[in-house]
């Protein structure tokens, strides 16, 4: 009971969230509204016993958002004195959604401690091999059954990786990298010299 | 499954990666003054993975032998005689790279190692039989022909081509694997194998949703309308050297990659793509018909024309039956061809300062200025319209006859009525080089390597390419039958 009453919560929060994502004005709010949709599809994740996926669906997509919020906020022009300022009036309402987030995740562990949703029996290559974790069946499959695609989806990385380099590296004229050759060739004796400047004359160098 | 088997199965895969990664490592070291050793090595390796999938279509290899990692790729003579497709037109684009790039001093050592790379995606691509290895293929061959097409950063349109190509390609990504997790949401499996066997009771509506945005996400990678608009802005702002890979390469591989979804893990719900694929086929003949009749610049009138002869190969795919994929698999060879040497005559129309010609008005009078080039460009432009004796008539009477033979008469017969349409900018092309006042701006001399990949294309598709009938006729009828094999 307390597992679908948890999906139907997490499933309509997603839904609405995503829409809300799309159809806020200020780029910000939206950026906030993709990151509850991505915690929310963790936690459904999560009711399947997929934690795993739900730990990656947090750290990647959370933390990838979380840089895109970055650019966001430096390259847009948003004065945070204005969003700042119905603080007062809006408290009752963010407490609210405080505490609806509060009763998502006891009602989620709770959920989650109760087992997972029963979505019925997989079978075949989709079945979890039975007392195996998550992380141990998945590596189990990528680093075996799915070696040669692993393989290539570096490959890919690899194209990406170069790529990014072909489209922005370029040599600039009159920067001054390191030499650590010539470096190493300098003597002490060609570095330094001894003057002995006379009295209200000044250096020459 | 046995490794050493299927790692065994896979030496063409292997010897293109770890090629790549080795001349990373030249580049790395070498810097663009390698370009050159490294373009020639990229070849050598281009050649090499052909010599090593050749076996495969000469054998007629098929059925479970040719499987390989568990059913997720499969190294039939189909794979085969697409890769030898694929590499040999990836070894062209870099063949005549050189020329082109050293005018703008962009000859960069990373251009051989991401074709390089595309050509070994796009391979994956023609041995999926999985969704995995489908996506993670195609991935690859585009994130490489995204950097391609922006390879000339400096110049605005190559940029632009790079950009447009990067989005689009993106959201047809998603549509794509949209479609494929529905697919597999479905039918419970990824493997080909699996999604056929799971929906021989017939299709529920879900499936039937992912269907159709499978063939979607398709549709765009092969550029047949509706998912064309993409093509004229891609294909005539990437460098050309690019474009010809594009308009080979990447399409024989989407092509063959549509094949084997269409075949192999749709094959028994035919009655559900073909609607879809008949739509494809005229709309890309029409559009493609229509569409560069207007256009005043050669790339893009062949990108028209590439839209168009996509809707010629899908009529093949309408027929859903081993001869039209024989067909299919025979108007590609010359298609590639033609394009091929359609896309070395642009690159031969300079003007004296060596400054590209791309308007087809500047080429008026080509045939006093240039002989030889008009000549070429007046073959190839008959050949695209299908006039025979040419070989380019061939292709379309083989798919017409698999969609006659098939019983699809309509389809034949407005397809036959669109290729007139078509012919008429072919020969608006030929005119204005034959017949038109003199403009006298190709002047610039060409390079030897275009000029030889031009003579041999031009000789393929003579009336002396007839000759290569026969064995063309068996190679195809093989490679069709290894991919039916699996059903």
């Amino acid at each position: 009971m307390i597992q679908t009453i948890a999906f139907y919560l997490f499933a309509v929060l997603t839904i609405a969230s995503a829409a809300a994502t799309i159809l806020s004005r200020n780029p910000v709010h939206s950026v906030l509204f993709l990151i509850l949709a991505f915690f929310n599809a963790a936690g459904l994740m999560v009711l399947t016993g997929a934690e795993f996926i739900a730990m990656l669906l947090v750290i990647v997509y959370v933390g990838a958002v979380a840089v895109l919020f970055l650019f966001v906020v430096m390259m847009l022009d948003i004065d945070f004195a204005e969003l700042r300022a119905g603080f007062v009036k809006n408290f009752p309402l963010g407490m609210l959604v405080a505490v609806v987030l509060l009763a998502e995740m006891v009602l989620g562990i709770g959920a989650y401690k109760a087992g997972a949703l029963d979505l019925g029996t997989p079978d075949g290559t989709a079945a979890t091999p039975a007392g195996a974790s998550n992380v141990e069946a998945i590596g189990g499959l990528m680093y075996s059954r799915y070696l040669f695609l692993f393989e290539a989806a570096g490959l890919i990385l690899l194209v990406a990786m170069v790529g990014a380099i072909v489209l922005t590296h370029r040599q600039r004229s009159g920067t001054r990298g390191q030499k650590i050759s010539k470096q190493n060739a300098r003597r002490p004796d060609e570095a330094t010299v001894n003057v002995k400047p006379e009295v209200g004359k000044g250096v020459s160098l | 499954m046995d490794w050493s088997q299927s790692l065994r199965l896979i030496a063409p895969e292997e010897t293109l990666s770890v090629a790549s990664l080795v001349l990373l490592l030249v580049a790395a070291w070498g810097g663009d003054k390698a370009a050159r050793l490294i373009s020639i090595l990229a070849v050598a390796a281009l050649v090499a993975a052909g010599v090593l999938v050749a076996p495969a279509l000469c054998g007629g290899a098929m059925g479970a032998e040719t499987s390989a990692f568990f059913g997720q790729f499969r190294a039939d003579a189909f794979a085969s005689y697409a890769k030898i497709l694929i590499y040999l037109s990836a070894a062209v684009s870099l063949v005549i790279a050189p020329a082109f790039f050293d005018r703008f001093k962009a000859m960069r050592a990373e251009y051989p190692v991401l074709v390089l790379l595309a050509a070994l995606g796009t391979g994956m691509m023609v041995s999926a039989t999985d969704l995995l290895t489908l996506y993670i293929g195609l991935e690859m061959n585009s994130l490489a022909a995204y950097v391609l097409a922006a390879f000339l950063r400096t110049d605005g349109r190559s940029a632009e081509a790079g950009l447009k190509y990067f989005v689009l390609g993106a959201l047809a990504s998603g549509i794509l694997l949209f479609g494929m997790s529905l697919t597999y949401g479905f039918a419970g499996a990824t493997s080909f194998a699996g999604i056929s066997a799971s929906m021989t009771q017939g299709l529920s509506n879900g499936a039937l949703f992912g269907i159709v945005f499978v063939f979607a996400g398709l549709a765009f990678k092969i550029s047949a309308a509706p998912f064309h608009m993409w093509t004229p802005d891609v294909y005539e702002g990437a460098p050309t050297p690019v474009t010809t890979l594009f308009a080979t390469a990447a399409k024989v591989g989407a092509l063959g990659l549509t094949m084997r979804v269409a075949f192999e893990a749709f094959g028994d719900q035919s009655a559900a793509w073909q609607q879809i694929v008949v739509f494809a086929a005229l709309a890309s003949i029409v559009i493609g018909a229509l569409g560069a009749i207007r256009q005043d610049n050669i790339k893009r009138l062949m990108a028209y024309s590439s839209i168009n002869n996509v809707g010629f190969i899908l009529i093949g795919l309408a027929v859903a039956n081993p001869e039209g994929a024989a067909a299919m698999l025979y108007y590609m060879a010359i298609y590639v061809a033609m394009t091929v040497g359609g896309f070395v005559a642009i690159l031969m129309l300079k003007d004296e300062n060596g400054e590209p010609v791309e308007e087809i008005s500047r080429m008026a009078g080509l045939s006093r200025t240039r002989p030889g080039l008009a000549l070429a460009l007046a073959m190839i432009m008959f050949s695209l319209a299908g006039i025979p004796p040419l070989f380019g008539f061939w292709g379309k009477f083989l798919v017409f006859k698999a969609a006659v033979d098939g019983g699809m008469v309509a389809l034949a017969a407005i397809g036959f009525a669109a290729s007139v349409i078509g012919a008429f900018y072919y020969l608006k092309v030929v005119k204005v080089i034959y017949f038109d006042e003199a403009a006298d701006v190709v002047k610039g001399e060409s390079d030897f390597w275009h000029k030889l990949i031009l003579v041999l294309s031009c000789v393929f598709i003579s009336p002396l390419g007839y000759l290569l009938t026969p064995w063309f006729d068996g190679l195809t009828r093989t490679a069709a039958a290894a991919l039916f094999s699996g059903l």
